[in-house]
């Protein structure tokens, strides 16, 4: 490691502990009047929303006031997902009805990317409705380094200390994907990314200013994406990092891993390719291959993944005349 | 005494407890997901005791404590010093630390080990000084909250016995909060006692010397024996087989078995009665076949409690009935028996419906929890107005 990521692991890396102090995290928030949003992207999860919602309302509205609102944002789930998050007091919304003037497109990435336009906070905390250990931290955990530091912009949540659970349950320190896909990617092109200790975790806290000035990928790849825009723009000292301990979530299988690759190392090279860190990419093919054996016959299964993309927020007429934004000038 | 007049209104005010209860839902809710996923099997419940020491800590209650045995100890002061009414629930629950303590929140349902028994009881403690503070309730009485510890199996409430030998307040009355059942109401304990009988077949066996040398056929011996004692149907007794274990696999003859039981009886006598011909068989079985069998008593409760007559008990009677509740009546082998030694007026009280007890799918309703809460307050309002 060298001596410059050492020290930038040392100023830019937290443990939720560090903020147990909420009284007067709340303090300093409304001194510098900061309004906070917690974005809640779903599909199908009615199993885990409720506790979800009741907790950071709770714990975080009620107890503490550092969010100004709960809003959960869906893709049409076909079980009760919105009507749970409703009752129990989250702002709902279906991500079709956001802007639909703009279209429909079917993604974790639509839902992120609506939430810029739809929730007003300064800053905004997504957090993924999947955790089974839903706790309160994984949002100060977040949203603390942003109120504290005027200089960080993005948040980004590690789990660290791996442990082995029962009942196909684990926690995601070191997540397949980023160890072998996103972590020797980043150690060939980008090597102080390599510094984010979870790159792929799906909770981190964002400045507006940030978030309406980067685009969206609406499937795998958009944290990546992320990383790699705000690291174009703004460069490693606008990130930091905070140990949230553990994560517990259901496993995935790794065929369902092989497609999140394929659409990762699609925005992977095009943000590459536009940062010239390629000369020109050939054409692409957007088709996964996989096999299955079916009987004594190999069969080849066929996923089609085209990682579509939505342009910065703050290209986009309603948006700026929501925020009453001056026309934005392209670069 | 207080005069029908004023029960009345207590009565009357059973609707505004409710609403009151209903304001905090969603504190209510979040604690007890977060208190029931801080696992805290008997023995072991330092942790989920922290968490109640800062709630305790957050809503400003006075002389916060936590004894030697990790009891913790909070109070909210009332107009009058000299009057003090005890909350208490148990911390402890009967899952070990290995069990997945995730807990999942549906429409009107949450489910996960030990909410019911006894994590919702205890959300109801700590969120109580909240409810308090938002609804403005102000009681003449201190009104002390108690979380104890060890209160299950072998805990055998050692956690409360040692709270109430080293406390120095004279409570008025007890008020324990179980997350199950709605509508129960205890106030007299029965006599009980618990224990383990083992059979182990000894190292240096002489197998030739009977036609069957196995642990289990012995506790097999034992559970006949049990079968055939009589039981009266007056006063009310009877003997709880609630384990057996034994043997390791398929094709090893079983060279220890155990059986847990409970013996009950709202008469002392019949519990001694029984325990002595348990003593009997036991030793008459253990020098017939030569396998060793041991009795060991685990824990012991003497019956007793306040009549029905006690204000206490025919208030929060009258309560439960006007709430629209059918109020049932059981005898507790639980809390209430340290208070009844100590000769402390209590009662135990049920928060909500549940279901699957003491299984990782407990299950409880959230809905009626309102009513649960409700019930609560209006009794604390007739013991502080001086009853």
């Amino acid at each position: 490691m060298t001596m410059n990521m050492e020290q930038w692991i040392n100023n830019n890396t937290y443990h939720h502990a560090d903020f147990w102090d909420l009284k007067k995290l709340v303090e300093i928030k409304e001194k510098k009047n900061l309004k906070i949003s917690l974005c809640i992207p779903t599909l199908n999860e009615e199993e885990t929303i409720g506790k979800e919602v009741i907790l950071f309302r709770s714990e975080l509205m009620q107890r503490y006031p550092l969010l100004d609102e709960i809003a959960v944002i869906d893709s049409g789930s076909d079980d009760k997902t919105l009507e749970v998050a409703s009752e129990y007091g989250a702002d709902t919304y279906l991500a079709s009805d956001i802007l639909p003037q703009l279209g429909e497109k079917k993604g974790k990435g639509e839902n992120l990317w609506k939430a810029v336009y739809q929730l007003d906070g300064d800053i905004v905390v997504y957090v993924d409705a999947d955790i089974k250990n839903i706790h309160p931290r994984f949002v100060y955990g977040l949203v603390a380094p942003l109120i504290l530091r005027d200089d960080a912009k993005y948040a980004k949540a590690f789990y660290d200390r791996p442990l082995a659970m029962g009942g196909g349950v684990r926690p995601s320190g070191g997540g397949r994907v980023t160890e072998i896909l996103i972590r020797p990617l980043f150690s060939l092109l980008f090597p102080e990314l390599t510094a984010i200790i979870q790159p792929l975790s799906g909770e981190y806290a964002v400045r507006r200013e940030v978030l309406e000035r980067i685009s969206f990928p609406i499937g795998y790849g958009v944290e990546t994406s992320h990383l790699l825009d705000i690291y174009h723009q703004w460069g490693i000292d606008a990130f930091v990092q905070t140990d949230l301990d553990q994560r517990v979530h259901h496993n995935q299988p790794t065929r369902a891993l092989g497609k999140m690759a394929f659409g990762i190392l699609q925005t992977f090279f095009k943000r590459a390719e536009n940062m010239g860190v390629f000369d020109k990419l050939p054409d692409y093919e957007t088709i996964l291959r996989q096999f299955q054996a079916v009987d004594e016959k190999y069969e080849q299964v066929q996923h089609n993944i085209v990682e579509d993309e939505r342009p910065p927020m703050i290209t986009i007429d309603a948006y700026r005349k929501k925020y009453k934004l001056k026309e934005y000038a392209k670069k | 005494m207080l005069r029908k007049e004023e029960i009345a209104a207590i009565l009357d005010q059973l609707g505004e407890f409710e609403e009151s209860a209903r304001s905090v839902k969603d504190q209510l809710l979040a604690n007890l997901v977060m208190i029931s996923e801080i696992p805290a099997p008997s023995f072991d419940e330092e942790n989920r005791i922290a968490f109640i020491k800062n709630r305790f800590i957050e809503n400003e209650l006075q002389h916060i404590s936590i004894d030697e045995l990790g009891n913790i100890a909070g109070m909210l002061p009332g107009k009058n010093p000299d009057q003090n009414i005890l909350l208490n629930a148990h911390v402890d629950t009967v899952f070990s630390k290995k069990v997945d303590h995730t807990i999942s929140v549906g429409s009107n349902k949450v489910t996960g080990p030990g909410v019911a028994d006894n994590s919702l009881g205890v959300a109801v403690l700590v969120t109580l000084p909240e409810l308090f503070k938002e609804a403005g309730i102000e009681f003449e009485s201190n009104i002390w909250f108690l979380g104890e510890t060890r209160s299950l199996g072998r805990g055998n409430l050692e956690g409360l016995r040692f709270f109430l030998e080293h406390s120095e307040i004279e409570f008025d009355n007890v008020i324990c909060i179980e997350g199950a059942q709605l509508g129960r109401l205890s106030y007299s304990s029965v006599g009980m006692v618990r224990g383990e009988i083992t059979a182990s077949v000894p190292e240096e066996y002489d197998w030739m010397r009977m036609t069957y040398t196995n642990a289990i056929i012995t506790i097999n011996e034992v559970i006949n024996r049990i079968v055939d004692i009589p039981l009266p149907q007056r006063p009310k007794t009877s003997i709880v087989m609630g384990s057996i274990e034994g043997g390791t696999t398929f094709n090893t003859i079983a060279t220890k078995a155990n059986l847990k039981f409970e013996i009950r009886s709202e008469d002392q006598e019949q519990v001694n009665n029984i325990l002595a011909q348990f003593e009997d068989f036991v030793a008459e079985i253990s020098s017939r076949s030569g396998i060793r069998v041991d009795m060991e008593l685990v824990s012991e409760r003497k019956p007793g409690g306040v009549s029905f007559k006690h204000p206490l008990p025919r208030n929060a009677h009258e309560i439960i009935k006007h709430l629209g509740l059918k109020p049932t009546i059981t005898p507790s082998t639980s809390e209430l028996s340290a208070f009844i030694d100590w000769g402390i007026p209590a009662i135990t009280l049920g928060m909500t419906n549940a279901e699957h007890l003491r299984l990782e799918t407990e299950t409880i309703e959230i809905e009626p929890i309102y009513k649960g809460v409700a019930q609560l307050l209006g009794v604390i309002n007739v013991i502080d107005k001086g009853d």
